[in-house]
């Protein structure tokens, strides 16, 4: 398993639109991956969870990774953070 | 006559008959089913109808309102495919033995109630995404063709609503709508956006005045106010009818002035250039008949990214900027980096007084590599247009020689290569500290050009800073001090001949204007939406007294 720690940038925290494409992001990705916030972890490959975790700006999430190709989605969503959120 | 205080959406103003539009879904009828199969796939059937729906739906908006207001209508057709939103409905078929239609309304409820429990303003109002799409579902278990949320509308309307999604939204024509009132809705909702981008007036949040509004009475929206006024009397009406011929005149007359020039009536031209952040604003700037680009903010480029941008990238965008503005001048000023406006590849340590600290010409004279690449790229794009670089932060004669020496190296650089650049690239500087100001006479000399960066020197001569929300009402950019300041720089460039330009906020600000343009101040450098407002100011002024 592999993870990363992120603090979100954006101004409105993660919204519907970003939420969307790190959805959309993380659907492309063939490990499982959740994200973490506080205790609550969901599945980042469903918008509805991911919108519910209410990240705001600030907030410091975790991504974890499980599966073959994790060190390369891990890399794939790092990237889409920094650039997007 | 009656006022009912709402919150103003979208500018304009509009009077007409109300059109009250009425939600039909709040009664779906329960009814017990025994085909559970049957139901998931008819379930599966309305869900496939909604999702082409909402893709006929993101095209038109495509076309209508461009690629980023059209993305919501993509995050809709994934709601409705979410596995969690589905699964509960699908749940719900199972256990209560039910029909999809009652099963999909009441889910949407339940997961719009969650939205609107989070502590976020911004969540809360995503509840409205979430009856939306499962009111799209709904109606894809219909047969109709007929897209029922919105009626096909004759004539021109106001139209009064609970609320209206942008999917809703995007279905109304726009020859039939003369404003939207609604009950609900924030300044962040789509309602607002979408109004504004459409250019039609809305007042939205009106809460339980809106219960006022009754369906085919005379009403007026002031979009401006956030008004909208209901038992108007002749005289109310009369009045408004007055501005609103007032203001179509205004910006007829406004539109006139794209291809005129600034001038004023005792014949002085001023140059009104704009203001950009990306080659994007580009269009905007043409439309509204700027003289050129007074300041092309280079930092956009770097930020909203993991690494700085490429030569070649900078190039580019350089590049398209000159040719898009066809030999008019471009200002282009160099990477403005730091205090309010951070990108983390940098790795910028946190500072306690971060508009004193290191940013803007201190990184780039700090980090070589940054700045070479910058200038090259610069350099290299000059042959395609007018191009003038501008170097931001200035406080010492020493700052602008070393800056100007390394531009020398790499014009150096680019002769040994055979890389063609202009050989008439004006360099000037930012004014906008005190210590620039004081030195003005000496820096006149060691440039081309000087444009005063009033947001910045305004927060430096007053010490107020101006992130400081505490202290806002001591920001003021007409203080005598600062006007002072921007007297002394003129003089100095005058004795030196070099041209003294504005590109802070206050160039807009229409009470400076005779100001500015009485000290000898000949261009003004604005954002391009209001280009057209301050040639119209320019026009109006007379200096009764020639200059130079």
């Amino acid at each position: 398993m592999v993870s990363f720690q992120y603090t979100v940038k954006d101004p409105e925290g993660l919204h519907i639109r970003p939420a969307g494409s790190l959805v959309k992001c993380a659907q492309g990705c063939t490990s499982t991956i959740n994200i973490e916030k506080n205790a609550n972890k969901v599945d980042a490959k469903r918008l509805f969870a991911v919108m519910g975790l209410c990240v705001k700006q600030n907030d410091t999430i975790t991504f974890l990774f499980e599966g073959e190709n994790e060190q390369n989605d891990c890399e794939t969503l790092k990237s889409f953070c920094y650039k997007n959120i | 006559m009656k006022i009912i205080q709402g919150i103003a959406a979208s500018n304009g103003i509009a009077i007409g008959k109300v059109t009250l539009l009425k939600k039909d879904n709040e009664d779906i009828c329960k009814r017990n089913i025994n085909n559970v199969k049957r139901e998931i796939s008819r379930l599966e059937t309305a869900k496939a109808a909604a999702v082409k729906r909402l893709n006929e739906i993101y095209l038109k908006s495509l076309k209508l309102l461009g690629e980023e207001d059209s993305n919501i209508f993509q995050i809709y057709i994934m709601m409705i495919q979410d596995q969690d939103y589905l699964g509960e409905i699908k749940q719900m078929i199972y256990t209560e033995q039910i029909n999809a239609e009652y099963a999909v309304w009441n889910v949407g409820k339940r997961f719009a109630e969650r939205f609107a429990r989070m502590d976020s303003e911004y969540m809360q109002a995503r509840s409205v995404d979430v009856i939306d799409i499962s009111k799209r579902l709904i109606k894809g278990f219909e047969k109709k063709k007929e897209d029922g949320l919105v009626p096909q509308l004759q004539g021109q309307h106001i139209l009064a609503a609970d609320d209206l999604t942008p999917g809703e939204l995007v279905q109304i024509e726009k020859e039939n709508v003369l404003a939207i009132i609604t009950q609900k809705g924030s300044r962040t909702s789509h309602l607002a956006i979408f109004s504004r981008t459409m250019g039609i007036p809305a007042v939205v949040g009106l809460a339980e005045g809106f219960k006022e509004v009754s369906n085919g009475e005379v009403v007026v929206v002031d979009g401006f106010k956030g008004e909208v006024i209901v038992q108007a009397g002749d005289r109310v009406l009369k009045k408004y009818r007055e501005k609103q011929k007032k203001l179509a005149e205004h910006n007829r007359n406004l539109q006139k002035l794209v291809d005129a020039k600034a001038v004023t009536k005792d014949g002085i031209e001023i140059q009104i250039n704009a203001n950009i952040g990306q080659l994007k604003d580009v269009e905007n700037v043409l439309k509204n008949g700027a003289d050129g680009i007074g300041l092309f903010r280079s930092e956009f480029l770097y930020m909203g990214r993991t690494s700085p941008p490429t030569e070649e990238e900078q190039f580019q965008a350089y590049r398209q900027v000159l040719e898009k503005m066809k030999g008019k001048y471009v200002i282009i000023r160099t990477l403005d980096i730091g205090a309010d406006k951070q990108v983390s590849y940098l790795n910028l340590s946190k500072e306690a007084n971060p508009a004193l600290g290191y940013r803007a010409i201190r990184i780039c004279l700090d980090r070589e590599d940054l700045f070479y690449t910058q200038l090259r790229a610069l350099l290299r794009a000059s042959v395609f247009g007018k191009l003038a670089i501008m170097f931001p932060m200035i406080i010492s004669i020493e700052e602008i020689k070393t800056a100007k020496n390394i531009i020398k190296q790499v014009k150096a650089d680019l002769r040994a290569k055979s890389i063609s650049f202009a050989q008439d690239v004006k360099i000037g500087i930012m004014i906008e500290t005190p210590a620039s100001v004081m030195l003005s006479r000496k820096l006149a000399k060691e440039v081309d050009f000087f444009s005063i960066g009033t947001n910045d020197l305004t927060q430096y001569t007053l010490a107020v800073d101006r992130m400081n929300g505490k202290i806002g009402r001591l920001y003021d950019q007409c203080h005598p001090a600062v006007l002072e300041m921007i007297k002394m720089t003129v003089k100095n460039a005058k004795k030196t001949g070099i041209p003294v330009g504005i590109c802070g906020e206050s160039a807009a600000d229409p009470n400076l204007t005779e100001f500015y343009l009485r000290i000898g101040i000949k261009e003004l450098s604005v954002a391009a939406s209001a280009i057209l407002e301050l040639k119209e100011t320019v026009r109006e002024i007379n200096l009764g007294v020639h200059q130079d």
